[in-house]
């Protein structure tokens, strides 16, 4: 297992787990097993970062990872 | 009151602009497209801080449900064009700032025609699939934007120069066609539209200045719940 520290922003927030700033996942788990983990459907992430820089989902996560997930922001 | 002194007028701006710096932005002729949450500040913020020309364009009118944020909506005004009373504001705070407003809804066509000469445009939108089209228009004129967006107390800024990626790195390229995102869940609120407005102006100054870091390939996320600010790599 491996440790993340794992940020949902708003409309995503409410799948927020418990501890996640300190979230307990598989090792090899790739951002697109997370959202889905998470029960996220899948079209509610737009943006994926890993450490501060946007990444795919088939991405995989490392132990330490932070991890944010967004929904598509447009207003005006 | 055009004539107003303009070292007086700009006191307050020296010696964070140069007197060079404040000439440039006399000379410089940005565009904002949308003059809603967004679009009304950075009208305000672009005027005050001197820039010598501003196109307005928007062709939505004054509803009672933009009272909670718009900056330029008043409750007299419910029914008029977004794009006048922007143009009255500007008049009214600076009279040396030459105002063209534009009271239309935008397409492909007209998107560039605003934009065509312009120093900088605004991305003071709310729908996903015209900001694409201004990307579009943007890079036909050779014109870098500079894009908010919000959602509840979230906003995001992001500066996009005609060579850039842009919204496809943002939004994915299958949103072309999107129209909305989660804002119509969250709504708007509005510090956090003066706030992201007031981070888009900074920006604005920035490439018209050549100064500073820009928001390039990047993007600004503030989270007002829980004070994330955070500059995020997009690539």
């Amino acid at each position: 297992m491996i440790r993340i520290d794992l940020r949902l922003f708003v409309t995503l927030s409410g799948y927020l787990p418990e501890n996640n700033e300190c979230l307990e996942i598989h090792e090899g788990t790739t951002v697109e097993k997370l959202i889905r983990d998470l029960g996220i459907p899948d079209e509610h992430v737009k943006l994926v970062f890993i450490n501060g820089k946007r990444q795919d989902k088939a991405h995989q996560l490392k132990q330490g990872d932070r991890v944010g997930l967004f929904p598509p922001v447009g207003g005006g | 009151m055009e004539n107003l002194n303009f070292k007086e007028r700009y006191d307050r701006n020296f010696n964070t602009f140069s007197h060079e710096n404040q000439q440039k932005l006399e000379a410089s002729t940005v565009v904002v497209i949308g003059l809603g949450g967004l679009g009304g500040s950075v009208c305000e913020m672009l005027a005050r801080v001197g820039i010598g020309k501003l196109i307005l364009v928007d062709g939505d009118v004054f509803e009672v449900s933009n009272l909670n944020r718009q900056i330029l909506s008043e409750e007299r005004l419910i029914g008029v064009p977004k794009a006048e009373a922007a143009k009255d504001r500007v008049r009214a705070v600076n009279s040396g700032v030459e105002v063209i407003h534009r009271i239309e809804f935008l397409d492909e066509k007209n998107l560039y025609e605003h934009i065509k000469g312009s120093d900088v445009v605004m991305d003071c939108l709310d729908s996903i699939d015209i900001r694409f089209k201004l990307q579009d228009a943007a890079k036909k004129a050779s014109v870098p934007i500079v894009s908010g967006a919000i959602a509840g107390v979230t906003g995001q800024v992001t500066t996009i120069f005609p060579e850039d990626k842009g919204y496809p790195l943002i939004y994915g390229e299958k949103s072309r066609k999107q129209m909305k995102g989660v804002e119509t869940k969250t709504g708007n609120i509005a510090y956090c539209a003066l706030f992201t407005a007031a981070l888009q102006s900074s920006e604005c100054v920035k490439i018209l200045l050549n100064r500073g870091d820009l928001l390039r390939n990047k993007l600004l996320i503030a989270e007002l719940w829980t004070n994330v600010f955070e500059v995020m790599d997009l690539v």
